[in-house]
C-alpha cells in the first residue's frame, strides 16, 4: 500500500516536469511549422517566440493554474465562521493524513461534486459545490474529503492542474493555427510539392493535436481516482462511507454548469454526464465507472 | 586493462565506497523518519494539551449543578494532571486513558442532573471535548503510521545493521483504550 502510493508521489513529480517539455517541444514545433509555412521560412524565429511564449505559460500555469481553475468554476472561498461544520471536518481529517489544511472553496450549484486543486500541499484547495455538503451524511462528507486529501497527498493535484491549463492552451493554439491556415492557405496554393506535404502533415497534426491532449488528461485520471480512493478508506478507516457517497453522487441527475471539458477530470466523479454509453463515450471517460469503484470500496 | 595489483587495490575500494553511499542514504532517511515521528506526536500532543485546557472549566460548571460528587471531580482531577506531567508517549498514553474513563463517569452523572444537560455552557463543552476526541484519534492514526514506517526500518534487513549500530531504537504506538477500541455503530 504505502509503497505504491511513494512511486505514485514520484511518478507524479516526475510526469509534472514531462509535460511541461511534452508541451514546449509540441508549441515550438507548432511555432516552426507556422514560420516555415505561413511566414515563408522565418522558423527560427518562430521557435523562440513559441520558447517564450510556452515558458510564460507554464510558468503561470505552474503558479497560477488553481486560480484559474477556481475563477472559471465560479467558486469562491469559505472561512470558519462561515461553515464551521465543513472546516472541522477537513481539519480533522487532515490531522489523521499528516497534512497541512487546505484552503475550501465553495460552487453555489446543487450538483453534488467536489475536486482537489493546488501546486503542492502546502498551497492545495479543495473544493466542494454546496449541493454536496449539504446531501450527504457526515460519514459520506468524510469520505469524499479524504478523497480529495489522497489527491493532495498523492501530488496528483500539482500534475491535475498544470495539464488543465496546458491542454487548455494546447486547444487553443491549434484552433489559431487551424484559422492562421485557411486564410494563408489561400493565399499561396499555387507553391511547390513540398509545401504541399507540409500542409498535409499540418493539417493531421492539428486534427490530431486536440485528441493527443485529451487523451493525456484521461491517461493520468484514471488509476489515481482508483489509488485515491483506497487511500481515502485507508485513512477514514470506513470505505463503506465513501462507496454510499459514490453511490449517491451517481445517482445525482444534475450537470454542473460551472464545470467544462478542460476541468472535468479533476472532480470526484464526472460532472459532464452523457447518455451516450457506447465504446467510443467510454474510450473518452475521465472517470473509471463508478460501479467499479464502488464494487472496489465495497470489497476492502 | 588494468594489473592485477591494482585491481586487487581497486576493489576493495569501490565496495568500500557503495557501502559508504549506502550507509549515508540509510542514515539520512532514518534520522528523518525519526523526525516525522516526533512532528506527528506533537501533533497528538497539541490536541491532549486542548484537551486538558477544556477540564477545568468543565469541571467549574458540572459543580455549579451538583457540587457534591467529590469523588468524581477528583479523579478527573488527578487524571488531568497525570496527562499535564507526562513526559513520555507511554505514560501519556496511560494518562490519558485515565481521563477518558474518568470523564466517562462524569458525563454519566450528568445525566441525573436535567439542568445541567439543559445548560448551554455544558453542552458546548460536551461537544468541544468529543471534537477534541476525535482529533486525537486521528493525529493517532498518524502517528502510529510514522512510527510504523520507523520501526520497519529499523527491523529490515539490511538497514537494521546500521540502525542497531547507530543505536536507533523502536518508538512506542500510540495504542487506542479498550473502551475505544470497540467498534463504532454506525446509525442510518
Amino acid at each position: 500500500m504505502t509503497t505504491t502510493i511513494y512511486s505514485q508521489i514520484s511518478q507524479n513529480k516526475r510526469n509534472t516536469w514531462l509535460i511541461i517539455i511534452a508541451f514546449m517541444l509540441f508549441v515550438s514545433f507548432l511555432g516552426w511549422f507556422t514560420g516555415q509555412v505561413f511566414f515563408d521560412g522565418s522558423g527560427t524565429f518562430f521557435v523562440l517566440l513559441a520558447l517564450i511564449f510556452s515558458s510564460f505559460s507554464c510558468i503561470i500555469s505552474y503558479f497560477e493554474s488553481d486560480k484559474i481553475i477556481l475563477a472559471i468554476s465560479s467558486a469562491h472561498e469559505v472561512t470558519v465562521e462561515e461553515n464551521k461544520y465543513l472546516h472541522n471536518l477537513v481539519e480533522n481529517l487532515c490531522i489523521g493524513a499528516g497534512l497541512p489544511k487546505p484552503k475550501i472553496y465553495l460552487i453555489n450549484d446543487t450538483a453534488m461534486n467536489a475536486f482537489a486543486t493546488g501546486r503542492d500541499p502546502q498551497h492545495s484547495i479543495i473544493c466542494f459545490t454546496s449541493g454536496i455538503v449539504e446531501k450527504l451524511t457526515k460519514l459520506e462528507l468524510e469520505g469524499v474529503i479524504a478523497h480529495e486529501l489522497s489527491h493532495i497527498g498523492n501530488y496528483d493535484i500539482g500534475l491535475m492542474s498544470i495539464v488543465t491549463v496546458l491542454v487548455g492552451t494546447v486547444i487553443l493554439i491549434s484552433d489559431w493555427v487551424t484559422r492562421g491556415m485557411f486564410y494563408g492557405g489561400r493565399r499561396k496554393s499555387s507553391n511547390s510539392d513540398v509545401g504541399g506535404i507540409i500542409m498535409i502533415v499540418g493539417i493531421i497534426l492539428l486534427v490530431l493535436s486536440p485528441i493527443i491532449a485529451t487523451l493525456m488528461q484521461l491517461a493520468i485520471s484514471r488509476d489515481r481516482e482508483y489509488l485515491a480512493d483506497s487511500s481515502a478508506a485507508l485513512l477514514t478507516r470506513y470505505p463503506d462511507g465513501l462507496a454510499s457517497a459514490l453511490t449517491k453522487l451517481s445517482q445525482d441527475t444534475e450537470v454542473l454548469e460551472a464545470a467544462n471539458r478542460a476541468t472535468s477530470h479533476l472532480y470526484i466523479t464526472n460532472p459532464i454526464k452523457s447518455e451516450n454509453q457506447g465504446f467510443l463515450a467510454s474510450i473518452y471517460d475521465t472517470h473509471p465507472p463508478i460501479a467499479e469503484r464502488i464494487k472496489r470500496l465495497e470489497a476492502m | 586493462m588494468f594489473s592485477i595489483p591494482a585491481t586487487i587495490i581497486l576493489f576493495p575500494l569501490i565496495v568500500l565506497f557503495i557501502f559508504g553511499v549506502y550507509f549515508v542514504i540509510v542514515y539520512n532517511s532514518l534520522v528523518s523518519l525519526k523526525v516525522k515521528v516526533k512532528e506527528a506526536w506533537s501533533g497528538i500532543d497539541v490536541q491532549l494539551k486542548r484537551r486538558t485546557d477544556l477540564i477545568p472549566n468543565l469541571i467549574e460548571t458540572v459543580k455549579g449543578y451538583a457540587s457534591h460528587e467529590k469523588e468524581v471531580f477528583e479523579n478527573v482531577t488527578k487524571a488531568r494532571s497525570a496527562l499535564m506531567g507526562a513526559t513520555n508517549p507511554s505514560q501519556a498514553q496511560e494518562a490519558n486513558g485515565m481521563l477518558t474513563s474518568a470523564l466517562k463517569s462524569l458525563f454519566a452523572i450528568s445525566e441525573a442532573y436535567p439542568q445541567l444537560r439543559a445548560s448551554e455552557n455544558f453542552t458546548n463543552l460536551q461537544n468541544e471535548l468529543s471534537d477534541t476526541e476525535s482529533k486525537i484519534s486521528y493525529a493517532r492514526q498518524f502517528y502510529n503510521s510514522v512510527v510504523r514506517d520507523f520501526n520497519s526500518k529499523i527491523v529490515m534487513f539490511p538497514s537494521n545493521l546500521i540502525a542497531s549500530t547507530l543505536g536507533f531504537k523502536q518508538e512506542v504506538f500510540f495504542e487506542a483504550n479498550e473502551e475505544e477500541k470497540q467498534p463504532v455503530k454506525v446509525q442510518f
